[in-house]
């Protein structure tokens, strides 16, 4: 294969900050080109990908879904399918990983080289406790063996800040919270002491207050264990807080890299600085990407939505059952978007379900459109359905796959035996023109369009007949940010035009920031603040809102960084720790490893 | 633009490239952990960075560096139903056994007739005759000749063909019926289950636990006696004992399919139940359904032969397959075509349905997209 080395003398493509010739290296891709074999021809996932990441240092590889960011990482663990062809060189801490054996690779992994994955659920086996799992992987590589391996886990849980850890030992995953299951999986990369550490995507699946506590320990470690980090993620906030240098992906090449100033503030790629641009800030405030919602809300306009101490229970069997919604207030009137914000278990969607009428109430008053929905039949609640729409977070699990788009849009307009064939067809036609897709869907099916135009036909689903309310569910959580801005522009604008009410439940505060009226912060099923949206944003009360602000990364490392030591005030403030690596003496941790561990 | 790097392109070229999606070749997620994984790859859009004109298609204008795949309206679209029958008409095995299944089909009904249906073949089943040449096959296969008995005479001198024949015709009917309508009662008691739980799902998965402990062979022989040879009753016997494991699997896709969320957006819109199990949820197990309904079609047709063998099946002077083998089992040694024809038919019978079943059950399957190894 002919190299293309000739086009890195230019100096934008290098991009600054990378390491010379000589400088000591942990992990180096040269060239690396990756191609998967399938049945239906090859597919070229990597091409040609020149990145080096130095010993304490986090380097970013940053891109949206299918840019190879992912199948980059893995050739450095060899973890790749067998049908994948890698061409170019690999080198982890000195050893070209493309001419180990086997058996030599099976000692590197874990022990020179360590991952941690994105979603901790599944990356720790559910069936075994904590203390086998750490265990296993210091006694494969003989770091230590018995009493020493449980001890050191011991020492690695609270070194990552795991209360009680020793009584944490004997618990399985799903004992654990989500951060505390995060934290095992990152005391277990560490557990070897290796010298970089793979981070694919570590946050996703976290809260944002979490994520800024396991960035944090990141953070930390990499700064007092030195070791270097690949962070892999699509969240600028996340490369704001955390990378010294950034390597921006797209489509299998690297299109743009230099220090993360250079790339977030001063971008020179078009694709950069389109992804900059579609990422909401926080704090920014309306008119962000051309977003408008039209401000003004009618103070007397009649209430969508009337909440009073709404009550929300799951039955458990043989358990007293689970309060989802604990007492929770609010109101939505006619033409007012709500965000309703929190993290996971906060209830937010057991609301929005509970507005379709999917969920019963335990107690308390519901009205919607000004009925009330706890005494209703089902005939009623049917008439009054019709009035709702709806949009789900998973483009892809809300669209029936069996039946044609057109008829998906259709579809409620036939539940409700609106208008004859032609008027309907004509109504879909609208519909997908005002959703700003070609009328050529209609006959198409949902695998056939992408996430971000599948996202788009439920919103013309939502709006078939012209409901009143409208409740959107995450609807951009599951896209790309090229997407989602894309997405949220078309709902804003069609919000404008329609004028109907809406319950935006979301975790992300920048995007409620970015179209809701008023902001209702939910925690464990209770209300914490609710208010205008610029009293939440820009002047919050209570601790939690101020702590879930604070916790929001932006997409600027400055910015972020003064954000992160006014969260750090904030969280002493309020008497919380700041997660960090809680080692005094590294020599100390590094001298409790066997002097077996395998070396090669 | 002077800053923009030279992409890595020209001196590789992509000779092996995905097909194009609609091309009905198309693989569903080749990539791994590429997120959109319904997205099939996209040639042209895929592997050109610099090419930003051919980005802004159909879409209008933020298409440029978007990953969106653009959509593509130049080919033609696939339903499911047309991309189904595609994989199953690939199939090679499925596609010999339909044709094995058919020329059987096909011989059964028209060589004797059915009913007030002339059939081709002038002998009658039910008639005795001479005994010529001990009843031997007078088949020819070089020269092809069929001779006066083709399958040979049994012991009152009755043409074997024409009982082979309606033998066949006997085990297909009863094979058919129970396939379709042990599919109906296991679809619909499963669906009903899975989808209203509580109450329901407990007496209904109840009940289907009953018809499994009671061993299907006993039930069959007393209420085969009842049935008193025949055809109908038998076929609507076997139906009845027949739909419990379908049933069961049924419900438990429908427990899965009703958590998705696009039932939770239909009942959202105000559809009603029967609208949702028919519209929204049946369609997306008809995989399942129908790979358990050729199995059934397969077992059947074991099990009738295993009944009228024990004699509490299809009676005489009628037949079926089942009663020519358990008829003439003695003659196994002395004249053992009179085993052989009937047997070799079922074996037929049931191996070209079991692998229909094999060919449609990759035709449903998404992850049929193997890779190339």
């Amino acid at each position: 294969m002919t190299t293309t080395t000739d086009n890195y003398g230019d100096q934008t493509y290098t991009g600054s900050g990378t390491p010379l010739e000589g400088e000591e290296v942990v992990l180096a891709f040269d060239d690396v080109d990756v191609r998967f074999r399938t049945e239906f021809g090859s597919v070229h996932a990597v091409k040609g990908v020149d990145l080096r990441v130095r010993p304490g240092e986090v380097v970013a590889l940053v891109g949206e879904s299918g840019s190879g960011k992912s199948v980059t990482s893995m050739t450095a663990m060899r973890l790749l399918p067998s049908n994948a062809r890698i061409g170019g060189a690999v080198n982890v801490a000195g050893k070209d990983v493309g001419r180990l054996s086997e058996r030599n690779m099976r000692r590197l992994r874990g022990n020179d080289v360590a991952m941690v994955f994105q979603e901790p659920m599944t990356a720790l086996n559910p069936v075994l406790t904590i203390a086998t799992q750490m265990i296993e992987s210091m006694e494969l590589h003989a770091v230590a063996r018995g009493q020493a391996a449980h001890d050191r886990a011991v020492e690695l849980l609270g070194m990552v800040g795991i209360p009680e850890p020793e009584r944490q030992m004997k618990k399985y995953p799903h004992e654990l919270s989500g951060g505390q299951r995060q934290r095992v999986v990152i005391a277990m990369a560490i557990s070897c002491d290796p010298k970089v550490i793979i981070a694919d995507e570590p946050t996703t699946a976290l809260d944002v207050t979490v994520q800024a506590d396991i960035l944090d320990l990141l953070r930390s470690l990499k700064d007092k264990l030195n070791t270097g980090i690949l962070l892999i993620t699509h969240n600028m906030g996340v490369v704001a807080d955390m990378a010294d240098r950034v390597a921006v992906m797209f489509k299998g090449e690297i299109v743009e890299r230099g220090t993360v100033e250079e790339v977030l503030l001063r971008p020179q790629h078009e694709y950069t600085r389109m992804l900059l641009g579609s990422v909401p800030r926080m704090g920014a405030g309306r008119g962000q990407m051309g977003i408008r919602v039209r401000e003004e809300v009618d103070a007397q306009a009649p209430m969508a939505i009337e909440l009073r101490n709404l009550v929300i229970e799951y039955q458990r069997l043989g358990k007293p059952p689970f309060r989802a919604v604990d007492d929770v207030s609010f109101d939505v009137r006619k033409g007012e978007i709500v965000g309703l914000v929190g993290e996971s278990g906060s209830g937010k969607s057991t609301i929005g379900r509970c507005a379709l009428g999917l969920i019963p109430a335990a107690s308390g008053d519901f009205k919607l459109l000004g009925e009330d929905v706890i005494s209703m039949n089902r005939g009623q609640l049917k008439s009054l359905r019709k009035r709702i729409g709806v949009i789900f977070q998973d483009p892809a699990a809300s669209l029936n796959p069996r039946l044609p788009i057109g008829d998906c849009i259709a579809e409620p307009l036939v539940v409700h035996k609106v208008g004859d064939r032609k008027s309907r067809q004509q109504r879909v036609y609208d519909l997908l023109e005002a959703v700003q897709l070609p009328r050529e869907v209609y006959n198409r099916y949902p695998h056939e369009v992408s996430g971000g135009q599948r996202q788009r036909i439920c919103v013309a689903r939502a709006l078939t007949l012209d409901p009143e309310l409208l409740v959107a569910d995450e609807p951009t959580s599951a896209l790309d940010v090229s997407v989602q801005a894309r997405v949220l522009k078309i709902f804003a604008e069609l919000q404008d035009q329609f004028g109907f009410a809406c319950l935006f439940i979301s975790h992300d505060l920048a995007v409620i920031d970015l179209l809701a009226h008023k902001v209702v912060v939910l925690q464990n099923g209770k209300v914490v603040e609710a208010g205008p949206r610029e009293q939440i944003m820009e002047n919050p009360q209570e601790e939690y809102t101020q702590r879930l602000i604070a916790a929001a990364p932006v997409p600027d490392p400055i910015e972020q960084e003064r954000r992160r030591r006014e969260r750090h005030e904030l969280l002493l403030a309020q008497g919380e720790e700041i997660a960090e690596l809680q080692v005094d003496d590294i020599s100390e941790f590094r001298g409790t490893i066997s002097d077996e561990k395998d070396t090669f | 633009m002077s800053d923009r790097p030279t992409p890595p392109g020209d001196d590789r070229p992509d000779q092996d490239l995905p097909r194009t999606p609609g091309s009905g070749r198309e693989g569903l997620s080749p990539v791994p952990y590429q997120q959109d994984k319904a997205a099939p790859q996209d040639p042209d859009r895929m592997d050109d960075v610099t090419d930003r004109a051919d980005g802004a298609g159909a879409d209008g204008d933020a298409t440029t560096y978007s990953v969106e795949k653009p959509l593509d309206l130049s080919q033609k679209s696939y339903s499911q139903g047309q991309l189904v029958r595609r994989r199953f008409l690939r199939h090679r095995g499925a596609m010999v056994s339909l044709a094995g299944l058919v020329v059987i089909t096909v011989f059964a009904f028209s060589s004797i007739g059915y009913g007030w249906f002339p059939g081709w073949w002038e002998k009658e089943y039910w008639r005795g005759g001479l005994v010529l040449d001990q009843g031997r096959p007078t088949l020819e296969l070089w020269p092809p000749a069929l001779g006066e008995h083709p399958f040979g005479q049994d012991n009152a001198g009755k043409d074997y063909f024409a009982l082979t024949m309606r033998g066949t015709q006997r085990s297909l009917i009863v094979a058919f019926t129970v396939g379709l309508l042990s599919t109906i009662i296991g679809t619909i008691i499963g669906a009903v289950a899975g989808f209203y739980r509580g109450w329901i799902e407990a007496i209904l998965m109840r009940i289907t636990d009953l018809f499994i402990v009671i061993p299907a062979l006993v039930l069959a022989a007393v209420f085969g006696k009842m049935a008193n040879g025949g055809i109908w009753p038998l076929a609507f016997l076997l139906s009845v004992i027949g739909w419990t494991g379908l049933a069961r699997l049924v419900r438990g896709e429908v427990l899965s399919l009703r958590e998705r969320e696009f039932v939770a957006a239909a009942e959202a819109i105000g559809t009603g139940s029967g609208r949702i199990i028919f519209k929204h949820i049946l369609p997306n197990t008809v995989g399942t359904i129908i790979v358990s309904a050729t199995l059934a079609i397969a077992a059947t047709i074991l099990t009738e032969s295993a009944l009228s063998f024990l004699g509490w099946g299809v009676r005489a002077p009628d037949t079926s397959l089942g009663l020519l083998i358990s008829t003439y089992q003695n003659s196994f040694q002395s004249r053992p075509w009179l085993f052989w024809w009937p047997g070799m038919i079922i074996l037929a019978i049931a191996l070209a349905v079991n692998f229909l079943g094999d060919g449609l059950r990759d035709a449903f399957d998404p992850r049929q997209n193997r890779t190339a190894d």
